[in-house]
């Protein structure tokens, strides 16, 4: 059982080609700047855009296909979205909103009505059911809006931008909490995002989109550690780092310390750029850098005039240097080496 | 500024404008006290309960009723139609279905005439096919109200279609809905204020309607006389009868309008609705 998409649209100035295949139970992220094209990926994939080239199969049966001028409609196709703004009907009631799936699929009322009601227990909104959308906070629609999506059972669960609308403080505890009602939805999941922390989150792929096309698939680690264009090193290109926060330090599962400016207690994700990453054959006592890790050049990746370096050791790094440091450096794998970072160059998000 | 206005942060509007305004305001509301003093309060009873009064009362509302109606049933979609779907002369097919809001009503009643009339291009084989005629019928004051006060209820539901975010019927396809589903429970309770405010201008519109009933339909009492063309035809006869039906006229509206503010409309549609009213009135000068 999968969702395999060969998406071929052409629409105002994009061209639009893109693979890619989701199996059983799995979460794949489309993660690319705005433009690229991965809402129109994910409005093929519902039905609302039409291809002009391609095939959507999803369970082994076609539902776009201009070849064969095969077309499900989406109110045929067992697709679930949730669309960035959410979109909640604005005159109806919570109840009504979860229950529309059910209705517009002939569902008898008092049947609709009792399944909504058990949607909306589920995402913890009971207390609402008879509001009206526009009394809900952000992370209230979210969730209204993810019943609303899987009330009708779908097979797969489409998700565009689901934490952009958002305002950032709220953004870590929706994220986890959204994470969790994904993960008890066994379906294929594709969820479009410009986020790398919300892929890191929330994701088990990643599918990076770049004008039109699928510039690398695998899963987060692999594409940030070996991008395998400029592009990607520097969208997602990140050292993503997962540990728990004590009083200013992350220390994560190895063992390695990773000082950062204050940030909460508690379990969290540090993001060091690799740009930021300084190396250095011998740490300097009188710097003001206050984080010099040991490592071993693992490998040496040059990507147009720029260098990342792959470093081995407790904390795993990626670095970024130019052809010119490198050739000073005289870097070559296997070397020892120190990497160095500002704590200020560290960010640090509540996972 | 005075250290005053700065504080309540307000300005004060320049004089000359606000006794523009002012003239402006009494320009509207001379007429209407003009009215209340000249009526005969004594026998306004009297008047009003005559059976030529009561029976172009009742004609007035049936058929400005059915006008309303029929304009929602075919208004609607011609608005969707207008709203939704790109093609080729769209923007001449919306001018041709608005003409009749600038044209002088009387125009609009000679035109029906020539489609619809004994000898009109349609006319002539409704009456020998079918042995419908229209002109001079009760039916043809319906079609001449329905001429002129459809293009207000599709021009209010046209600018609410476009202002909808597709997106929204979107996820209604989405979550299974049919396109008509969609429409029946979606778009429509979407746009049900903007409906509302079209429906009550058009059937304002209707209400008044005078030049072209009176051109297409005449002026027979029972059949085709409306209350404008009662007010009309008293004015030659009895001045004073005519204030008091002018009055009724006056009443109905307000009355109707006060019921419906609080049923269909926010804030925001009322003041709307007051703007296009004021360009109503601006048109029934023009005819």
């Amino acid at each position: 059982m999968t969702l395999s998409a060969d998406v071929g649209v052409r629409l105002g100035s994009l061209d639009l080609q893109a693979e890619l295949e989701v199996r059983d139970g799995e979460l794949l992220a489309l993660l690319g700047p705005n433009g690229a094209g991965k809402s129109t990926i994910l409005r093929a994939l519902a039905g609302l855009q039409p291809l002009d080239s391609g095939r959507i199969v999803i369970d082994e049966i076609a539902v776009d296909e201009p070849a064969t001028e095969t077309f499900i409609p989406p109110e045929h196709r067992s697709v679930g979205v949730v669309f960035q703004d959410y979109l909640l009907f604005q005159h109806m009631s919570v109840l009504e909103n979860v229950a529309f799936g059910l209705r517009a699929r002939k569902t008898p009322k008092a049947d609709a009505r009792r399944l909504a009601a058990e949607w909306i227990e589920r995402v913890g909104l009971t207390d609402y059911a008879d509001d009206r959308p526009h009394a809900l906070s952000g992370g209230q629609a979210q969730r209204v809006a993810l019943a609303r999506a899987l009330a009708t059972g779908p097979r797969v669960l489409l998700l565009d931008e689901p934490l952009a609308a958002l305002d950032v403080g709220a953004r870590a505890g929706l994220r986890r909490e959204l994470r969790q009602h994904l993960d008890s939805f066994d379906g294929m999941r594709v969820l479009v995002t410009h986020d790398p922390v919300d892929a890191y989150a929330l994701a088990d792929r990643v599918a990076i989109v770049s004008e039109g096309r699928i510039a690398q698939v695998g899963t987060l680690a692999d594409v940030t550690a070996h991008p395998r264009s400029r592009y990607v090193a520097d969208l997602v290109g990140v050292n993503l780092v997962a540990g728990r926060v004590v009083d200013g330090v992350l220390t994560t599962v190895s063992g390695a310390a990773v000082v950062i400016a204050d940030a909460p207690n508690g379990p969290s994700l540090a993001v060091i750029k690799p740009h930021s990453i300084t190396l250095v054959r011998a740490p300097d006592p009188g710097s003001s850098v206050r984080n010099v890790w040991p490592g071993t050049v693992v490998d040496v990746d040059r990507l147009g005039d720029r260098v990342r370096i792959g470093l081995g050791g407790v904390l795993p790094l990626t670095a970024e240097i130019t052809t010119a440091a490198l050739e000073q450096l005289e870097l070559r794998p296997g070397d020892e080496i120190h990497a160095t970072a500002k704590a200020t160059d560290i960010e640090v998000y509540p996972a | 500024m005075t250290a005053n206005e700065r504080r309540d942060g307000r300005t004060r509007l320049p004089l000359p404008v606000l006794a523009l305004a002012i003239i402006a305001i009494l320009f509207f509301a001379l007429p209407l006290l003009g009215l209340l003093m000249r009526a005969p309060w004594g026998s306004a009873w009297e008047y009003l309960t005559t059976d030529e009064v009561r029976t172009a009362l009742k004609l007035s509302l049936i058929c400005s009723l059915w006008a309303t109606g029929l304009s929602i049933v075919f208004g609607v979609p011609l608005a969707w139609l207008l709203a939704k779907v790109a093609f080729r002369g769209s923007a001449a097919v919306r001018a041709l279905c608005t003409l009749s809001m600038v044209l002088p009503p009387v125009v609009g009643g000679v035109a029906l005439f020539a489609a619809l009339g004994r000898r009109g291009i349609v006319g002539q084989y409704l009456d020998q096919w079918l042995g419908i005629r229209l002109p001079f019928t009760t039916a043809g004051v319906v079609i001449a109200q329905t001429f002129v006060a459809m293009p207000f209820l599709v021009i209010t539901v046209e600018a609410a279609l476009r202002q909808l975010d597709d997106r929204v019927e979107d996820a209604a396809r989405t979550l299974g809905g049919s396109r008509w589903y969609t429409f029946r429970r979606v778009t429509l309770p979407a746009i049900r204020p903007a409906l509302g405010a079209g429906a009550v201008l058009a059937w304002a519109r209707a209400l008044g309607e005078f030049g072209a009933t009176i051109t297409f339909a005449g002026n027979f009492p029972g059949t085709t006389q409306t209350m404008p063309l009662a007010v009309y035809l008293a004015l030659e006869t009895n001045p004073e009868e005519a204030i008091m039906l002018a009055l009724v006229l006056i009443t109905i509206s307000f009355v109707v309008l006060v019921l419906l503010r609080d049923r269909w409309f926010g804030r925001r549609q009322v003041q709307t609705y007051e703007m296009q009213t004021y360009q109503l009135q601006n048109y029934d000068a023009v005819g």
